[in-house]
């Protein structure tokens, strides 16, 4: 079977985000008042063979661990779905 | 004596390779450059991961660098007690493998930063700094934008009590913990550092204060 796979990493509390505190101190400059907590990741997508959803999960978990993110700053959730035929 | 032949690793994207290799030729070494899909160290006495940006820094700084065949050679090289310093990207590439604990995570301040920095030399059992003495100040210049040093508490206090913060920043630019700007792994033959003394080996670049680490390394 045919796994698309989203993997959503973010960085772990207390790790700076240049990027979310950046664009977090231009919004009120733009208009948009009310709006914290921002922050920036990113969002990797592929699509896995595997042989049913729980080696699909297995598999990407591990890959994700192990090379898509630095479980030193980063935290990632990773969504298996099977691909719509 | 033999000089010291010391193997510069290249990647695609990294771009300090010559910075290295004429610091070390100037100290008396030889230096030889590696390219990251071999996998051969026969001949060579030393390793250094330079600086730059291997495979463009994709995914995360050294990430996928560290799955390149000399990185495979040079963890073995490591495991048998050969000197091994990773400067900047360096750095990011030897955490991301695994032979230094931690990880850089971006400056605070949300700026690249490039310019001197004066470094404390805090143990001098280390391949690096085994001719310097602890409690020296050099000016040393740093350029990066993933350069601030992180470590879970656990970790943070195992360095302390080894004795393997390398060196710290006087002024701490980019916002390490505990202003840390250089660790060593427990057999203290592994060095990573932020800032390049490989550009701080002659006063015509500013600074001849990075000298004492490349020699020591050379002697290492």
């Amino acid at each position: 079977m045919e796994f698309d796979v989203l993997v959503d990493v973010r960085l772990r509390g207390g790790i700076a985000d240049p990027a979310g505190a950046t664009i977090e101190r231009a919004l009120p400059a733009l208009g948009y008042d009310g709006v914290t907590r921002v922050s920036v990741g990113k969002t990797v997508r592929f699509t896995m063979e595997a042989a049913d959803e729980a080696e699909a999960v297995a598999r990407a978990g591990d890959l994700c661990s192990s090379f898509l993110t630095n479980p030193v700053i980063e935290d990632a959730e990773v969504t298996v779905r099977p691909v719509a035929e | 004596m033999m000089a010291t032949t010391v193997g510069v690793v290249v990647f695609p994207g990294t771009n300090c390779e010559m910075d290295a290799v004429v610091a070390v030729e100037g100290l008396g070494g030889s230096a030889r450059l590696l390219w990251h899909g071999d996998d051969d160290l026969s001949g060579v006495d030393a390793v250094i991961v330079p600086g730059g940006f291997a495979h463009g820094d994709y995914l995360r700084p050294g990430a996928i660098a560290r799955f390149s065949p000399m990185m495979g050679a040079v963890d073995r090289f490591a495991a048998d007690g050969g000197p091994v310093v990773g400067i900047c990207n360096g750095f990011q590439v030897l955490t991301e493998a695994g032979l230094l604990p931690g990880a850089l995570q971006k400056n605070r301040g949300l700026k690249f930063l490039c310019q001197p920095t004066t470094l404390r030399v805090e143990t001098a059992d280390s391949v690096l700094t085994g001719s310097a003495s602890v409690g020296a100040e050099l000016s040393v210049p740093i350029n990066h934008f993933e350069g601030n040093y992180t470590c879970d508490d656990e970790t943070l206090a195992r360095l302390r009590d080894e004795d393997r913060i390398v060196l710290r920043y006087v002024d701490n630019p980019n916002g390490s913990v505990d202003h840390i700007a250089a660790v060593c792994n427990e057999g203290r033959n592994v060095v990573g550092l932020m800032p390049h003394p490989e550009r701080a080996c002659d006063e015509l670049l500013g600074s001849a204060d990075g000298a004492v680490l490349v020699s020591s390394f050379l002697a290492a």
